[in-house]
C-alpha cells in the first residue's frame, strides 16, 4: 500500500528521490539486474554456470524454497511472521515419505495428505494468533518447537530411503515441461495465482490495508482476525507444498530434514522487497528473492569458496537487503515530503 | 485490589506456584530428585540459556529482540578453540572472545537503533552471519584439549558444596542486573523506551545510546555463555549453541516478560530458570524423551502468553460486571499484530 500511496507523487515531480524511489517500486528487476550481472561475473571464472543444467538445479532448487516463501510473504504482508514453516516443511516432508513407503497411500492420496497437513498446520498458527492474539514471533517460534517435537517423535531415528519411495516418484524433480522443470513451473503457477489474488480480490486487498493500518482495516470493517488466520492457513498450505517438493527433490528423509530452512524462507522474503512491517511487497518479489539466495549459493560454490561460507552471505544479504530497504523509504519520505510543503 | 491480592495476581506468584508444584512432582517421580547430586546437574545443563536470557531480558523489555545469542555463543566457542589451537593462551583467548561478542553486539545495536532497523530481521541476519564466521574460523572440527583448569570453570563446582561454577557466575549476574533493571535510572529509561519509545526520546532519554549498549550487552555475554559451554563440553565447536535462541526466549517470555516491552523482572525470569530446569529434569527422570520436551516447552511459551490475556480479560469482565460499567471504548480496537 505504501507504494501505491507513492507512486503518483514521485512520479510526476523531478525529485531527486525520483529514481530511487522508481527502483524501490522495481525490486524484482533490480534483483534481476544483480544477477545477470553477478551471473557474467561468475561465467567468467567458472564457464560451467552458464549451462542449462547447472541453471536448471539452482531454479529447481530455489522453486522449493520460493513456493514457502510466497506463503511467508503472505504472511509478512499482514504485519506477522511465520517462523515454523521450517517445521511444517520437515514434517510434512517425513509423513509423506513414510506413508509411501508404508504403501499406506498411492502417490496422489499421499501428495494430498502433504497438502492437507501442512494447511491443518497452518490454521493452528492462524488460530493462535487470530483467535488467541498471542503475537505471531512468540506463537510460530512455540509452532515451531511443537511441529518439530512432533517430527522427531514420530520418526524416531528412522529414515525413509530412496528405495522406500514409489519408482519414479522422484523423478518430478528431473523431468521438464517444454524444457522447463516441472518444480518451476510450479512454483511459477503459485506465483501467477497467488498475485492475482492479492491485485484483484478482496481478499488480497484486505490483506495489505490490515498490514499497512490495522487500525484503520478495523474501522474500515475489514475482519482483520478471519484475513490474518487466512494468512496463516494459506503459508501453512503452501508449506506442505513445498515439504512434498522437498522429497522429490531430496529422496531420502528423516526427522531432522529441512532444519533450518526458515532462514533461507524469511530471507527471500526481505531480499525480494516484502515489508517486514507488512502492507507491501509481491509474491513475485519473494520467488525472485529465493532465486536470488541459491544463485548467490550456486555462484559461491562454483567460484570455489567452501560451503562454511554460504551461512555468513545470507546473513549479510539479509543485513544489505533490509538496509537498503530503509534508506530507499527514507528518501522516498523526503522526497514526499518536500514536495508536499513546496 | 488488596496487597494480598496483588500479590496472588503477580506473575512471579503464579510461577513459584507452579515451582514448587513441579518439586513436588518430581519428588514423587524419583527419591534422587532432591538430592545435591542431582540439583547440580539439573542446573548446570541450563546455565548458558539462563545467563543469555538475562541479557535478552533486558533487551525485550526495551521492545526489541536478540535473535543472534546462539550464533555468539558459537563464534565465540569457534574463536576460542581456534585461538587455543594455534598456541595463543587462554588468558589472552577468552579477553579476545569477550571483546567478539561486544563487537558483535555493536554491530546489532547500530543496525537496530542507529540505522533505524526492525531488531527481528537484524539478528536473523547476524543469527546467519555470526553462524557463518564461526564455521569459517573453525570449520567442521571440534578443538577438545583444553587444560584442566579452563574445564573446571564449567564442569566443577564451588569447593566443599553442589554448586556448579556457572550457576555462581549466572547469579552474580542476576544480581547486578537485576540492581541496573530496577533499581537505577537506567532500569528506569530501559521500561520508557519499550513502553513508549517516542516518549521516551522527547523525556531525554538517550534512546540510541541506551539500545546500542543494551544489545553491547547481550553479545558480551552471549560469548561468555559460549565459553561457559566450550568449558563444560570441554570442546570448542562451530555448532555451539544450536537452537539455543527458542529456549532463551521461551525462558524469558515464561519469566512474565512482555514480548512488546514495557513490562517484565529479572526475578520472573529467574524463577523461569528454575522452573523449567526442575522441569527438565522431572521429565527426564520420567523417562520421557527429548522430543517431548520440545513439544512441552513450545506449549508452555504459547500458554505463558494465552493464560495472562484470558486472566486479563475475565478480571476487566468480572470488574465491569461488578461496577455495572460498558465496556471500554477501546476493546473494540483492532488487535497489534507483531512488528
Amino acid at each position: 500500500m505504501a507504494e501505491s500511496a507513492v507512486s503518483p507523487t514521485a512520479a510526476n515531480g523531478r525529485s531527486p528521490g525520483q529514481w530511487l524511489a522508481t527502483l524501490a517500486r522495481q525490486r524484482e528487476l533490480s534483483l534481476v539486474a544483480i544477477m545477470v550481472v553477478l551471473g557474467g561475473l561468475v561465467t567468467l571464472t567458472a564457464p560451467q554456470f552458464l549451462t542449462v543444467s547447472n541453471l536448471s538445479q539452482v531454479a529447481v532448487l530455489a522453486s522449493v524454497i520460493a513456493v514457502a516463501a510466497v506463503g511467508e510473504a503472505l504472511v509478512v504482508i499482514t504485519r506477522n511472521v511465520d517462523l515454523s514453516v521450517e517445521a511444517t516443511i520437515g514434517l510434512v516432508a517425513y509423513a509423506v515419505a513414510r506413508v509411501l513407503e508404508l504403501h499406506a497411500l498411492d502417490t496422489a492420496g499421499a501428495i494430498a495428505m502433504g497438502l492437507g497437513l501442512g494447511l491443518l498446520l497452518g490454521m493452528t498458527n492462524g488460530a493462535v494468533v487470530a483467535l488467541f492474539k498471542v503475537p505471531a514471533i512468540v506463537a510460530t517460534l512455540g509452532t515451531l518447537s511443537i511441529f518439530r517435537g512432533v517430527d522427531y517423535l514420530v520418526a524416531g531415528s528412522h529414515q525413509v530411503p530412496l528405495a522406500g519411495l514409489p519408482p519414479g516418484f522422484t523423478d518430478a524433480a528431473r523431468d521438464t515441461f517444454l524444457g522447463i522443470p516441472y518444480f518451476v513451473v510450479i512454483a511459477v503457477v503459485v506465483v501467477v495465482i497467488g498475485s492475482v489474488i492479492l491485485r484483484s480480490t478482496r481478499f488480497g486487498r484486505q490483506l495489505y490495508a490490515v498490514g499497512s493500518n490495522p487500525e484503520a482495516a478495523a474501522i474500515l470493517g475489514i475482519p482483520s482476525r478471519l484475513v490474518v488466520f487466512t494468512a496463516f492457513s494459506m503459508c501453512g498450505l503452501l508449506a506442505g507444498a513445498a515439504g512434498v517438493l522437498w522429497v522429490m527433490e531430496f529422496g531420502t528423509i528423516n526427522g531432522t530434514s529441512a532444519t533450518g530452512v526458515v532462514l533461507a524462507v524469511v530471507a527471500a522474503v526481505v531480499v525480494g522487497g516484502v515489508n517486514i512491517f507488512g502492507g507491501s511487497g509481491t509474491l513475485a518479489g519473494a520467488a525472485l528473492g529465493a532465486l536470488f539466495l541459491g544463485f548467490i549459493a550456486n555462484a559461491l560454490i562454483l567460484v570455489g569458496l567452501s560451503q562454511f561460507w554460504l551461512q555468513a552471505i545470507y546473513g549479510v544479504v539479509i543485513l544489505v537487503a533490509v538496509t537498503a530497504d530503509a534508506f530507499i523509504l527514507r528518501r522516498i519520505k523526503r522526497a514526499v515530503v518536500r514536495r508536499s510543503v513546496r | 485490589m488488596t496487597a494480598v491480592g496483588r500479590l496472588v495476581a503477580r506473575w512471579e506468584t503464579l510461577l513459584v506456584v507452579a515451582l514448587l508444584g513441579l518439586i513436588v512432582l518430581g519428588t514423587s517421580l524419583s527419591p534422587f530428585f532432591l538430592t545435591p547430586g542431582n540439583f547440580s546437574n539439573l542446573i548446570a545443563a541450563l546455565m548458558e540459556v539462563a545467563i543469555m536470557a538475562l541479557a535478552m531480558t533486558l533487551i525485550i523489555v526495551a521492545g526489541e529482540i536478540d535473535l543472534s545469542v546462539e550464533s555468539m555463543a558459537g563464534l565465540a566457542s569457534a574463536i576460542l578453540g581456534f585461538l587455543w589451537a594455534a598456541g595463543v593462551p587462554l588468558s589472552i583467548g577468552i579477553p579476545v572472545v569477550l571483546l567478539v561478542g561486544a563487537l558483535g553486539g555493536l554491530l546489532n545495536g547500530l543496525f537496530v537503533a542507529r540505522v533505524g532497523l526492525p531488531s527481528l530481521v537484524v539478528t536473523l541476519g547476524t543469527l546467519a552471519l555470526f553462524r557463518g564466521l564461526a564455521l569459517i574460523v573453525l570449520g567442521p572440527r571440534g578443538i577438545s584439549d583444553f587444560p584442566p583448569a579452563f574445564t573446571e570453570l564449567g564442569f566443577g563446582r564451588v569447593p566443599g558444596t553442589p554448586i556448579p561454577w556457572p550457576f555462581v557466575i549466572f547469579a552474580v549476574l542476576a544480581v547486578l542486573l537485576a540492581i541496573l533493571l530496577h533499581r537505577t535510572w537506567i532500569g528506569r529509561q530501559i521500561y520508557a523506551i519499550g513502553k513508549n519509545t517516542g516518549a521516551a526520546r522527547f523525556s531525554g532519554v538517550r534512546v540510541t545510546r541506551l539500545k546500542i549498549g543494551l544489545f553491547v550487552l547481550s553479545g558480551l555475554i552471549a560469548a561468555l555463555a559460549g565459553i561457559i559451554l566450550t568449558s563444560r563440553l570441554s570442546s570448542a565447536r562451530a555448532d555451539a549453541g544450536a537452537g539455543m535462541t527458542l529456549t532463551v526466549v521461551t525462558v524469558v517470555l515464561l519469566g512474565g516478560v512482555n514480548i512488546f516491552g514495557g513490562r517484565g523482572t529479572i526475578p520472573g525470569v529467574v524463577l523461569a530458570v528454575l522452573a523449567v530446569a526442575v522441569m527438565q529434569n522431572a521429565l527426564r527422570l520420567a523417562s520421557v524423551t527429548v522430543e517431548v520436551q520440545s513439544i512441552a516447552l513450545g506449549s508452555l511459551l504459547i500458554l505463558s502468553v494465552v493464560i495472562p490475556t484470558f486472566a486479563h480479560q475475565a478480571k476487566s469482565a468480572i470488574d465491569r460486571v461488578r461496577r455495572g460499567r460498558p465496556p471500554p471504548a477501546d476493546s473494540v480496537k483492532g488487535e497489534r499484530a507483531v512488528s
